[in-house]
């Protein structure tokens, strides 16, 4: 095993997220794109830690920072859904278009 | 050992990534992105990261749990039983996607990556605690911080707006009447 194949698979779940949170109109598929993002980010720091630099903490404190981007992503998403949702009925992207003009 | 597990794993988890953008039912979206973290959280476990694996796994079951609640709450269709697109502009998003893999994938085998520096401590726990309380404690403090300013602000976001947030405490006076009544014969 390398460190290359464990970086293609972060490299391909990242695509796959980014692919979600740009094509999704729901809300909520739009966060599971992120998270996906996310978690190809976790995969890289845990590779990197183990194939580079295993003789220091950094690589996994770098799994922490993203498993704590990951739930305030979760918190903040579902949060600002819920308010919208509450406000104005909106559950998909293109009905809070607002701002584009 | 390691690769046998990669190659059930990895396959499982850009698998099941991919699959949640084409189910059409909720339940199955969940249950497919929870997949795709387990598999994650198991590949994490074989890096020799034991404790940020179970702690990936157990978090990722509950946050699923929420999230297949949210969904069926908010989403126009939950159980998936009505045809229907949920996306937009689904070219561009996936020559981005494309585009981004293919770079990201360049980058992996153009760059030459550094050689092994030092050896795997005997307890990877041990010194992932004892980075999180010595050399990366700004860190920890600032997650901290993050996160309670988070709960703070989701708490603020999710409540209903009531009669509490013009009157404060005053629990005696009336709810305000409507700038405009209402009714037969206004």
């Amino acid at each position: 095993m390398s460190l290359q194949l464990f970086l293609l698979l972060a490299a391909g779940l990242f695509a796959i997220g980014l692919y979600g949170a740009l094509s999704q109109q729901s809300i909520v598929m739009i966060m599971m794109g992120l998270e996906l993002m996310l978690n190809g980010v976790i995969g890289a720091a845990a590779a990197f830690w183990h194939y580079v630099a295993p003789a220091a903490g950094d690589g996994q404190v770098l799994v922490v920072v993203a498993v704590v981007a990951m739930a305030v992503e979760m918190a903040a998403g579902f949060a600002v859904a819920t308010a919208i949702f509450r406000a104005r009925d909106v559950d998909m992207t293109d009905m809070a278009a607002d701002l584009k003009r | 050992m390691t690769a046998v597990v990669f190659w059930v794993l990895a396959p499982l988890a850009a698998a099941s990534g991919f699959m949640v953008f084409r189910f059409a039912s909720m339940a199955r979206v969940t249950i497919a992105l929870l997949v795709s973290f387990l598999a994650t959280g198991g590949l994490l476990i074989v890096l020799g990261l034991g404790y940020l694996g179970v702690v990936v796994i157990l978090m990722m079951v509950m946050e699923m749990i929420i999230m297949a609640v949210f969904m069926i709450a908010y989403m126009m269709n939950p159980a998936g039983l009505i045809s229907m697109t949920m996306d937009h502009n689904k070219r561009g998003a996936l020559a981005i996607s494309v585009t981004s893999f293919l770079l990201l994938g360049a980058g992996i085998f153009a760059v030459p990556w550094p050689r092994r520096a030092g050896a795997r401590p005997a307890d990877p726990t041990f010194q992932l605690g004892k980075a999180l309380m010595t050399t990366q404690m700004l860190t920890m403090i600032t997650l901290a911080f993050v996160l309670f300013a988070t709960m703070v602000a989701a708490v603020v976001l999710a409540t209903g707006r009531g009669r509490y947030d013009r009157f404060g405490d005053d629990l005696k006076r009336r709810p305000a009447a409507g700038p405009v009544r209402g009714g037969v014969g206004r």
